[in-house]
């Protein structure tokens, strides 16, 4: 307590020595931004601090970059424990009952008091708002957000002779493309696979994909409970099985999520699911003409979402929260929204930023950027739940289990859901 | 009172080194245990003793038994031929072939670079299709494999990194080695018409013995240390087949913030380290005893 | 030395010579094939990163993108006072304790001994969980300090120079003391230079181990101001948008490259102090 008052109090000296004016009311906010350090993001969020304090010069924004997700949540929760955190940080989505749990973030309700403010929290995508709120509480607002969608290279299309301009609408025309598109030399050996979905790292959250289209959620919103071995979640998984053993238009095994987007350039797969934040990486090079489009649909539509949010953590003084919200709310407009997503290649986060001048002639310029977009009115919220690594763990083992074929799918997603359960019992109230 | 001078010099001298060994060796391996068998504090619930739960759970828990069982994989896969092949290169280099200068770079050059960063380069090395390994294989006609991502082969990949890594090193103390062993040695063995492999083989083996333990104990050091690799290739993947126990701790206590189970997984860890190093501290004093 | 000078009856002859030597280049070719093609890689093209074509042109765009994708000039400030920090330490620190194993008698030497040599193999690599602990506690968490304080005591620098001392006639120490000379000033004029190849000799191996430790680092720092270039080389492997071998490569020889470039020029003298720091 000592500490932070002489810190406030030398802060405000500081403050004192180079404004006389201002420094009485001026709140600090710092803020964890997780971006590997340099590149073209700082200088945005950089600027986004600069021209925010113009407007609000009580409010000091100070942007921290604190490297990727991963360690930024661990310095954040760090921060947190001995009692200094950052008053705002972006965060994983699925963070959420992670800071929850740990006691470490206030609700955004507390900062939602007029219409406008109303108004505002409602102006989101919904499928963006699903990873944000649980038990009747907002605890994140959508920033920097994406979604799995598949390319497609258009040469290769042709010269397997189908229509270069219309992707796979279905599991079966992925599959019937995905046959045409696999390229056998004479002894058998594949030189181009039709489709290429990666299941390293994070299989998860592609898989979630196929469970969305087979029309089931794999946790409950309270983030207490997964549905891992619904027989709907067999069958996506089955599907995804079949690709590479029944229909063989997919490498067997575990693939490499990091070398998807290379084997793709290398014309080793002809369609691969990844990340729309690989938009920017595909267009610089791709030596084709390739295409983006939704994700086939199974019973439906559908993707999950990824990506992060804002967050309000708890140990700050209530006037810092509030400049902090007020920030949130100031970059979160529909103008800046759309910039953000011009700039950064994430998919913007509120309908009517897709309406500003500025995306219009953006996405007239570059159509493929709309297709997140178009997507959105199908995606789920990205899988997350309290303990949320060691149950996304339980379900990524289970994938790759059934992948390198030590498993039957139905095997690995009742292994899968038991141990999920045995985790989650202590949260079930 | 020069003997009692004797005692507080002694360990006047031995203090700062001792200071920091007691807070950043002893106590934390004291304090892992005694936080193994308290539960993990989260937000508002302090921690609590919770007895051998820990241990419990781990018993239960078959992604430890497979880390465990990778672990003794991964030493039993490095150790062997890391040692053979040090040997081997120390020889080779000793022995004044063609360019030795340029094998000795060859094969230390592994020590100098960061594991992290080569582990990027071994990854395209097993790429499918168009990896190294791939355009190699492929040459031959054959069929395409899918190294790291199939459960049959990925943790013999990762022992194949840690080999490369790990024998140019051992090499060095084999040369060393090698350059003591005196020349008349070898001149009474070819007077006594011994021929090359015997002289390898009854010689300079045995000379190499001591040095053959210090690398063993270092390989066996390094194959529960040694997982950058791991978390640059294959994160424990396909399906924890390639897991090794201090990743997994790694991945308990720094993903999942379990620190407590993480605990009682590194007391594993050091059990078994500690029982290697009372084997080495015996064997280190009946060396000493036979000088 | 003398092994040098004469050639030993042993060595292969005639065709074995010829296999060997062939066995031996085949062998050094695979060894040395990741920085090859870290070499060919980060001068070329990314299109050329999986095909190897000697037609390929010649480029520095490579290190350029490297050199702005992270603040790689901080990182090998960093890199250099954390190894510079620990290596002074660690002279310092086993100095000192070494000096009391090899020259005093003193209770609980035989205790302390073994307390030491435990470090050897249960090494703070591996508890990492509880020392992260501590470094929260002492407020370092995110610092240079923060990395090098669990290495600053070491049972290896400890053990090789009790045994170097160990060798020091008792003859000069005597005669130092006769001439009215203290402890301290002994060691510091007659055991440390009579030590110095093992100093370089240890020094190189601490040097080498601590440039490319990574996974401690990782845990205990999270900002530019204390990362070492192994952390920051990290952030291109988890990339969201896949691996890019190139800048891979240039980012490896990059920060690699002046010790490999310290090797290449001094080789002889760095393989022979590994060789005096291996086994007394």
């Amino acid at each position: 307590m000592l500490v932070q008052m002489l810190k406030t109090a030398g802060l405000a000296a500081a403050g004192a020595a180079m404004s006389v004016a201002a420094a009485a009311q001026t709140v600090e906010v710092p803020f964890y931004f997780p971006v590997a350090v340099g590149g073209p993001i700082t200088k945005l969020i950089d600027q986004y601090a600069t021209d925010f304090s113009k407007e609000h010069p009580s409010i000091k924004v100070t942007p921290i970059y604190a490297g990727t997700y991963q360690e930024t949540i661990v310095k954040a929760l760090t921060a947190h424990k001995s009692g200094t955190p950052p008053v705002t940080s972006v965060l994983l989505s699925t963070d959420m009952f992670t800071l929850i749990d740990e006691d470490a973030i206030v609700p955004i309700d507390n900062f939602v008091k007029t219409d406008a403010d109303r108004a505002w929290l409602k102006s989101f995508f919904p499928a963006f708002m699903t990873n944000s709120q649980t038990d009747g509480k907002t605890w994140g607002v959508p920033f920097q957000r994406s979604t799995v969608v598949l390319y497609w290279n258009k040469e290769a299309f042709k010269e397997a002779g189908l229509d270069p301009e219309k992707p796979p609408a279905t599991w079966e025309e992925q599959v019937e493309f995905a046959r045409k598109l696999t390229k056998r030399d004479a002894a058998g050996n594949v030189s181009q696979w039709g489709v290429q979905v990666p299941s390293s790292g994070f299989p998860y959250w592609l898989f979630q994909g196929f469970t969305t289209q087979a029309g089931v959620e794999l946790m409950n919103q309270a983030g207490d409970t997964t549905y891992y071995d619904r027989p709907e979640v067999v069958q996506a998984l089955q599907y995804m099985v079949d690709l590479s053993t029944k229909h063989k238009v997919m490498a067997p095994g575990v693939i490499e999520w990091g070398t998807t987007p290379k084997d793709f350039f290398e014309r080793k797969t002809a369609m691969m699911w990844t990340t729309t934040g690989n938009l920017t990486n595909v267009r610089a090079n791709a030596k084709f003409d390739f295409g983006v489009a939704m994700l086939p649909a199974g019973k439906r539509r559908g993707s999950p979402t990824g990506g992060g949010n804002f967050y309000i953590f708890k140990k700050s003084t209530p006037a810092q929260q509030e400049a902090a919200a007020t920030f949130i709310k100031w970059i979160t407009t529909p103008e800046r929204a759309a910039q953000w997503g011009i700039d950064t290649g994430y998919v913007a986060v509120r309908p009517d930023a897709w309406e500003t001048p500025a995306m219009k002639k953006y996405v007239e310029g570059f159509p493929p950027a709309a297709v997140a977009r178009d997507q959105l009115p199908h995606a789920v919220a990205e899988l997350s739940t309290h303990e949320n690594q060691r149950v996304t763990k339980a379900l990524n083992d289970g994938l790759q289990a059934a992948l390198t074929g030590a498993k039957t799918p139905e095997q690995a997603m009742k292994d899968a859901q038991a141990e999920a359960a045995r985790i989650l019992r202590p949260y079930k109230r | 009172m020069r003997r009692i001078d004797a005692h507080v010099h002694g360990w006047l001298l031995l203090l700062p080194a001792m200071a920091f060994l007691a807070l950043f060796t002893h106590w934390p391996a004291v304090a892992t245990l005694v936080d193994s068998f308290y539960s993990t504090p989260r937000g508002s619930r302090p921690a609590r003793f919770v007895g051998a739960d820990n241990y419990a759970v781990m018993l239960d828990d078959p992604v430890f038994w497979q880390s465990v069982a990778n672990n003794l994989w991964f030493a039993v896969g490095t150790i062997p031929v890391s040692i053979a092949l040090a040997m081997l290169m120390a020889l080779w280099v000793n022995d004044r072939l063609a360019g030795r200068a340029w094998l000795r770079v060859a094969f230390f050059t592994p020590t100098i670079l960061p594991m992290i960063a080569v582990a990027n380069i071994w990854l395209f090395f097993y790429t499918p299709q168009y990896g190294l390994l791939e355009q190699v294989t492929g040459l031959f006609g054959l069929p395409s494999h899918n190294w790291l991502g199939s459960r049959d082969t990925a943790l013999a990949c990762v022992i194949l990194v840690a080999i490369w890594k790990e024998a140019g090193f051992f090499m060095i103390f084999y040369l060393a080695a090698l350059q003591q062993i005196p020349p008349s040695l070898a001149e009474a063995a070819a007077l006594e018409g011994a021929s090359r492999a015997c002289y390898l083989r009854r010689v300079v083996l045995p000379l190499l013995m001591p040095t053959t333990m210090f690398v063993l104990i270092n390989a066996v050091i390094n194959s529960f240390r040694l997982v950058d690799h791991i978390i640059v290739m294959t994160r424990g993947g396909p399906d924890n087949v390639t897991s090794l126990l201090l990743f997994y701790v790694y991945e308990v206590g720094f993903k999942f913030w379990d620190t407590a189970y993480a605990a009682a997984l590194t007391m594993v860890l050091v059990v078994v380290l500690a029982l290697v190093a009372l084997g080495q501290y015996l064997f280190l004093e009946r060396r000493t005893h036979y000088q | 030395m003398s092994a040098d000078a004469r050639l030993s009856p042993f060595e292969p002859a005639g065709i074995g010579r010829w296999l060997e030597t062939i066995a031996a280049w085949a062998l050094a070719i695979l060894w040395a094939l990741p920085l090859l093609y870290a070499v060919w890689t980060a001068f070329h093209p990314s299109e050329f990163s999986t095909r190897f074509d000697l037609g390929a042109p010649l480029t520095l765009q490579n290190f350029a993108n490297a050199w702005d994708a992270a603040p790689f000039a901080r990182y090998f400030v960093n890199t250099v006072a954390l190894v510079t920090l620990i290596l002074v330490c660690q002279f310092v620190l086993c100095t000192l304790a070494a000096y009391a194993f090899a020259r005093y008698r003193f209770a609980g030497a035989d205790l302390a001994f073994f307390l030491v040599l435990m470090q050897l193999m249960v090494m703070p690599d591996i508890l990492i969980v509880e020392n992260y602990r501590t470094m929260a506690r002492l407020g370092v968490l995110d610092s240079i300090p923060a990395i090098a304080l669990p290495y600053v005591a070491s049972a290896f620098g400890v053990f090789l120079l009790r045994q170097t001392f160990k060798t020091v006639p008792r003859e000069l120490d005597e005669a130092a003391r006769v001439e009215g000379a203290g402890s301290l000033r002994i060691l510091l004029r007659v055991y440390v230079p009579l030590a110095r190849p093992i100093y370089l000799a240890y020094g190189l191996v601490s040097v080498s181990h601590h440039w490319n430790n990574f996974l401690w680092p990782l845990i205990v720092t999270n900002s530019v101001e204390s990362r070492p270039l192994t952390v920051g080389l990290q952030i291109f492997s988890s990339s969201d948008q896949g691996i890019d071998w190139s800048i891979i490569t240039a980012a490896t020889l990059l920060t690699s490259g002046p010790l490999l470039l310290a090797f290449l020029l001094f080789q002889r003298q760095f393989v022979q102090s590994f060789m005096r720091a291996g086994i007394r």
